[in-house]
Parts: C-alpha cells; sequence; structure tokens
C-alpha cells in the first residue's frame, strides 16, 4: 500500500476509535448522575429476572454459522478470479471457476435438500 | 493515482509521507469526513421520520426547524444531557467496547467510497473486499454488545444479528463478485470509471442480468443493515430493542449513528456499483472540467460528483425507508429460508450468468452501449408498466372493500 | 540506517513504517497474552479479535493485502463469531469462568511454548529474507512483487497462480468445503430438537 493510503486510512481508523470515545465522554460531562438500584438493574418488563441471561441457547445458530463460514472462504477465494475474468482469454477460466463453484453447488443442494436448517 | 488527498496536499504544499503531511492529513480529513457523517446522521434520521409519517398519513416532527428538520439534532443534544448507564451486571470494559467497534465498522467504509473522482479518502485496490471485511467486524461488535449487557434479549437479539449478518454476508459478496466480473477491477474509483458517458453505460444495463444482481445485493444489504422486513434482532414486540436494550444516553446515540451511517453506506456501495456512481449520465457534466479548465473546473467537476452520488446515495435510503414502513417483519425462519434457498442459489446462478455473457459480449466493440440503451428502454418500460399495475390493483382491492380509491403520492 | 542518499523525509518515513510495526505487533501480543491469562471464556474469545485485528493489520503493512483483508473477512466476520457461537453453545458455567488449571498442565504448557518458539526462531533465523522491492532489482522477475511495487496489490498474482500453477489446490479446496458442507448439514439433521431463541 502507498504510504499516503496507509496514513489516510490509519488517521480515519483513529477518528473511528476516538469519535464514540469523545461523544461518551461528552454524555458523561453533561449527564446527571443519580444512580439508584432499580436504574442500575437489568431490563425485565418490572421483573426480577428469572434466570441469567448468559444461557446456552439453540445450537441451530452455531451450524448456521459453519456453514456460512464454508461459503464465506468460498467467496474469499473467488474474489481473485472474479478480478482476472475480464483480462483472461475466456474459457479455460471461466471452466475452473465452474467445477469450484460445482462442487460447492453440490453441497448447497446437499444443505437444502436434507432440511439442515429448517426451523421447526 | 491521484487521491483527493495528493490534490489537497500538493496545493498545500506538503509530501505525504512527512510528518508535516501526516499532521496535514489529519486536518483535512478529519474535519470534513466527521462532519458528513454525522450530517448524513441527521438527515437520514429526519428522512427517515417524515417518510414513515407521510406513509402512515401523519406528519411528523414540524416544531423544530422548518418541517422538524432540527429535531434529530435536537434529541441529539437530549441524549447528551442523559446519564450514562451501565447495567451493575454488565460486563464494563466489553459493554463500552462494543458500541465502538459497531461504529467503527461503519466509520471505516467511509474511507474507500469514492465522492468523487478525487475526493476520495483511500482508493485501495481491493475497495469492495475491503468493504465486505469491514462489514463483517459488525457482527463481533452486536454480539459483544449482546453478551456484556448481560440481559436475555441482548443476547438473543445479537445472535440472531450475527447469524443474519454472517449469512447474507454470502449472497452480498457473490453480487459483489458479478460486478467485480463486468468491472474487472476492485477498485471503487475503477468500477466508477467503467460507468462513465450516457446513462446506459452503468451497470445496471450492462447486461441482461444486472437487474437481478442488484435486488440480491439490496436485499442482502437491508438484511446487514437489520433494516424491516429484517429486523429481527432488535424485533421490539418481541426482544424489546435487541442487542441494544440496555444501552441509553450517547452510548445509544453511538448504536443510531452506526445504523444509519452503514445504510448510507451500503447506498453509496449500490451507487458505485450499479447506478454509476459520481457520474450524472450526462458526459457533458462529467467533464465539466474540459469546458471551464483550469483549477476552478477541477473543483466544479468534482463538486458535481459529489452532488450526484450523494443525491443517488440518499434516494436509495429513502427506497429502504419505504420497504421498512410497507412490508411487515419476517420470521426467523423465513429469514434463513430466503438467504439459503433463494438468494444464495440464485446469486451462484447469476455469477455464473454474468460470466458467461461478459465472456461472449464483453469482447464485442460497441455491444455495451447497444445492450445499455435496449436495457434502459426495458426497464423504463417495466417500470411503467409496473406502474399501470400497481394502480389497478389498489383500485381494484378498494373497490372490493367499498373503500374509497385513496390517491396515492406514488 | 544508511543516511547517505535519504533525506530527512525518508528517514521519517522509515521510523514511521517502524512505529507501525512496533504498534501492530503490540496490538498481536498484548491479546495473546489476554487469550492466555484471561479467566473468562468469552473474554478470550472477545481478545482474540484483537490479535486476529493486529495480524491483519501485520499483512497490509506488509503490502500483502488481500491476505489481510482476507484475513478480517474470513477470521474475524466468520471463523471469530462461530467461536463465540461455539462457547456460548457448549458451556454449563453461566457465568463462563474457567476452571482452575493444574500445575502439570502448566508445565506442560510451558514447555511446549518454549518447543515452539525456538522452533519459530530457529525457522526464521535459517530463512533468507528479501523485502519486495529489493526482490525486483536483482532480476528476480517475480509477478507478485512487480505488482507490489507498480501499485497493483496482490489479488490478482494470486488470482493468476491460483488459476494456473496451483489449480489443483485450489479445487480440492473445493472439495474440502464440501465435505465440511456434508458434515455440517449431517450433524444440523442428527439432532432436530431445540426451540429457537
Amino acid at each position: 500500500m502507498e504510504p499516503s493510503v496507509l496514513v489516510s486510512l490509519l488517521i480515519v481508523l483513529g477518528l473511528a476509535a476516538a469519535i464514540p470515545v469523545v461523544m461518551v465522554i461528552l454524555g458523561r460531562a453533561f449527564g446527571p448522575k443519580r444512580p439508584t438500584e432499580v436504574k442500575y438493574s437489568v431490563y425485565e418488563c418490572g421483573l426480577e429476572p428469572p434466570v441469567d441471561a448468559r444461557r446456552r441457547f439453540t445450537v441451530k445458530f452455531y451450524e448456521v454459522a459453519v456453514l456460512f463460514v464454508v461459503f464465506d472462504v468460498e467467496v474469499a477465494f473467488l474474489f481473485p478470479w472474479a478480478l482476472l475474468f475480464k483480462k483472461s482469454s475466456g474459457f479455460l477460466f471461466f471452466g475452473e471457476m465452474i467445477v469450484f463453484l460445482g462442487i460447492l453447488g453440490v453441497g448447497l443442494f446437499y444443505v437444502i435438500k436434507r432440511g439442515a436448517l429448517e426451523w421447526e | 493515482m491521484e487521491s483527493y488527498f495528493t490534490f489537497v496536499s500538493s496545493v498545500l504544499g506538503f509530501e505525504p509521507t512527512s510528518l508535516l503531511g501526516f499532521v496535514g492529513a489529519i486536518a483535512v480529513w478529519a474535519v470534513p469526513i466527521t462532519a458528513f457523517v454525522s450530517v448524513v446522521g441527521l438527515v437520514s434520521i429526519w428522512l427517515e421520520r417524515k417518510i414513515s409519517a407521510h406513509i402512515q398519513c401523519r406528519v411528523g416532527p414540524m416544531e423544530v426547524g422548518p418541517h422538524g428538520a432540527l429535531q434529530t439534532l435536537a434529541d441529539g443534544i437530549k441524549l447528551l444531557g442523559k446519564e450514562d448507564l451501565v447495567p451493575a451486571q454488565a460486563d464494563r470494559i466489553l459493554f463500552g467496547l462494543a458500541p465502538m467497534l459497531v461504529f467503527a465498522s461503519t466509520f471505516v467504509g467511509f474511507a474507500v467510497i469514492p465522492f468523487s473522482q478525487k475526493a476520495v479518502i483511500a482508493d485501495l485496490n481491493l475497495g469492495i473486499f475491503f468493504l465486505a471485511a469491514v462489514g463483517s467486524l459488525e457482527a463481533i461488535g452486536v454480539v459483544m454488545a449482546g453478551w456484556s449487557s448481560n440481559n436475555k434479549w441482548s443476547l438473543f437479539g445479537a445472535i440472531r444479528a450475527a447469524t443474519q449478518v454472517v449469512s447474507y454476508e454470502i449472497p452480498l459478496g457473490l453480487s459483489l463478485l458479478a460486478v467485480v466480473v463486468v468491472a474487472g477491477s476492485m477498485s471503487l474509483n475503477d468500477i466508477t470509471q467503467a460507468q462513465s458517458g450516457w446513462v446506459w453505460n452503468w451497470f445496471l444495463f450492462r447486461n441482461p442480468f444486472m437487474w437481478a444482481v442488484f435486488l440480491i445485493y439490496f436485499i442482502a444489504s437491508l438484511a446487514e443493515c437489520k433494516r424491516a422486513p429484517f429486523d429481527l434482532p432488535e424485533a421490539e414486540s418481541e426482544l424489546v430493542s435487541g442487542f441494544h436494550t440496555e444501552y441509553s444516553g450517547m452510548r445509544f446515540a453511538i448504536f443510531f449513528l452506526a445504523e444509519y451511517g452503514a445504510m448510507y453506506i451500503v447506498s453509496a456501495i449500490a451507487v458505485v456499483l450499479f447506478f454509476g456512481g459520481w457520474y450524472t449520465g450526462i458526459p457533458f457534466l462529467d467533464h465539466i472540467s474540459g469546458s471551464i479548465g483550469g483549477t476552478t473546473g477541477v473543483v466544479v467537476e468534482n463538486l458535481i460528483g459529489a452532488g450526484t452520488i450523494i443525491v443517488k446515495s440518499f434516494l436509495l435510503i429513502c427506497v429502504q425507508m419505504w420497504i421498512r414502513w410497507t412490508l411487515p417483519r419476517i420470521r426467523l425462519d423465513q429469514m434463513m429460508d430466503l438467504c439459503l434457498k433463494y438468494l444464495l442459489p440464485f446469486s451462484l446462478v447469476l455469477l455464473v450468468a454474468v460470466s458467461l455473457w461478459q465472456a461472449f459480449q464483453g469482447p464485442i466493440d460497441g455491444g455495451n452501449s447497444v445492450m445499455g440503451m435496449i436495457m434502459l428502454a426495458a426497464t423504463v418500460a417495466s417500470l411503467i408498466w409496473m406502474r399501470r399495475l400497481a394502480g389497478r390493483v389498489s383500485k381494484a382491492s378498494a373497490l372490493r372493500r367499498e373503500l374509497p380509491v385513496v390517491k396515492t403520492g406514488l | 540506517m544508511s543516511a547517505a542518499g535519504r533525506g530527512r523525509e525518508g528517514e521519517w518515513a522509515l521510523s514511521f513504517h517502524a512505529i507501525i510495526f512496533w504498534a501492530l505487533a503490540a496490538m498481536t501480543i498484548v491479546p495473546a497474552i489476554g487469550i492466555v491469562v484471561s479467566k473468562n471464556i468469552v473474554h478470550m474469545a472477545f481478545w482474540l479479535l484483537g490479535t486476529l485485528l493486529g495480524v491483519a493489520g501485520l499483512y497490509l503493512h506488509m503490502e500483502a493485502d488481500f491476505l489481510g483483508m482476507t484475513q478480517v473477512f474470513v477470521y474475524i466476520g466468520g471463523i471469530n463469531v462461530l467461536l463465540l457461537f461455539g462457547i456460548m453453545l457448549t458451556n454449563r458455567e453461566p457465568l463462563y469462568v474457567r476452571a482452575a488449571v493444574k500445575r502439570p498442565a502448566i508445565a506442560s504448557a510451558v514447555l511446549l511454548g518454549v518447543v515452539v518458539a525456538v522452533g519459530l526462531i530457529q525457522s526464521f533465523g535459517a530463512t533468507e529474507w528479501h523485502t519486495v522491492k529489493d526482490a525486483v532489482a536483482p532480476g528476480l522477475a517475480d509477478a507478485s512483487a512487480k505488482a507490489v511495487v507498480n501499485g497493483d496489490g496482490t489479488a490478482a498474482t494470486l488470482g493468476t497462480y491460483l488459476l494456473s500453477d496451483y489449480i489443483l489446490p485450489f479445487e480440492i479446496v473445493s472439495i474440502l468445503l464440501l465435505v465440511v458442507l456434508v458434515g455440517a448439514a449431517y450433524i444440523a439433521r442428527r439432532d432436530p430438537e431445540g426451540g429457537s431463541a
């Protein structure tokens, strides 16, 4: 990366960190501070929370995440291919991608057929 | 690659790599970009209120400023005066870090969106991929917010949000890939320049599949922004307010600003990828520096460009809002089904179709313009047809229910 | 530092890169230590975010722009979320506090760490490093080096290699991903119970 681009990105990153900090500091400076026990309790429509919030939850979400990480990797692999496609001579390139996509397409078909993500 | 930064630094006379240049760059960038992000937030929140109000036959905010334009500013000042609450059971450090992470993932996107040919902070070679990558940071920030709040509504909302963002990233990425195939570049600046000239050179009209690619991108981007009908992560009837239930005051404002910032980012990306970026679609206006000449010409040309892309992006934001206030929220299983069974296979097929088309038609001289004109005509014709159809349907359903026919603005 | 050919600007640029490198190194190592010493498993997963970001920054700084962004796209956007979900799913303890680690475990971990560290330092020392920009000059017609010097980035070169010389690994990756997909779908279906959150 060129130095000027790197510098600009770093500045934006710094700003991205600084703006929320400044906002919170301003909020603390101008806002009142009148803590009460109820105010600092967990929001639960006026009730005592019946259970601890940090419980285990359904495994479904984990499975969704696994599936999509696979496709994440696939998309990452396809980006260099897409970048080159226009300049390339065409069909060999196209065939290579079709094989790659086809294999994953089979996987996607299996996932859908098996009903892996049906939410009962 | 002459960016805004190198342009400004050459005018002011400092080297980008020098210490002075470093300090100068901070001044040159920090002020406008911070101002722009806040203005985007203020304007789009005001727009959301007005649009939702008019869709529901109300008038919306009217008191503060002309047509309530300063209402959001007043609300911001009000939020400033709120107590900074961190729930006693929360994980204090992560609770504070989460809004920063969500905000940063949006804010960094502004670095690569070009406002005009020169006004881009960092014209990365991999601009699109960078945007996709930093966008995925948001999922972590949201999980952090939900977990650290120690509130079950927050955690449920966060898990829903993370699942949604992670899964809709795939059709989003695949539709980005289709555009990269057509453009042959991942730099947002290059992609825009590939669409110069008349309106029909925009990528939306480049081949018969681009409309479908755009629709998939747009649907997926609604989900990425967690906007209705994909607002399950903050479904107020089930989860109170989702992952930011426990956030108040300025910390809530950060989330809110990030949400509207993200709406602008996804709209601006759509404009760059499909709607010609900063080009007006009229060659004379886009190359006005040729007829004015000198620095004035360059400045005017870049101002026209910046105005164009901002207006186009806000039009898309308005469409997002229109959809939000029209469609009901979908269920969790519908959300997953839509992504896995429809968007994902369709975007894979579209990617193949677009690359095939590119391989056959791409090399033909002038083929792009002819195709673009045909597609533009087809688009206009189908829009007129849809308008008529919509008019007939609403009239028919009103008659069936023996209601007075309401003339809508659309 | 050969100050002969360089003016003040060049020197500043050099130290600028050094500052960035050390900042990124700290950004990678401090969270790594955090992972080890943290008592809370969820905190460890969030510490990992810092390490992954630091590594991505190091890649970017080494001009490996595509690799750095892939690191963010796949590891942070996908795998770190997966890890968090996994932790929240499997841990029975409501507060995710790690059980006390036994002494022998610590000893073996330290031993393993020392072995790995020695191995890494050894291999770093044995490798003949050269910067990309130097590599072009002595006539090494390395396409990726040229691309970096020209400012084209690494994605195109990476793609060229991936689709010509390394096409077999590229396609094998897709089979590997297929296996993961099938496995995930199989596990998902075997356990149909469980409501929705």
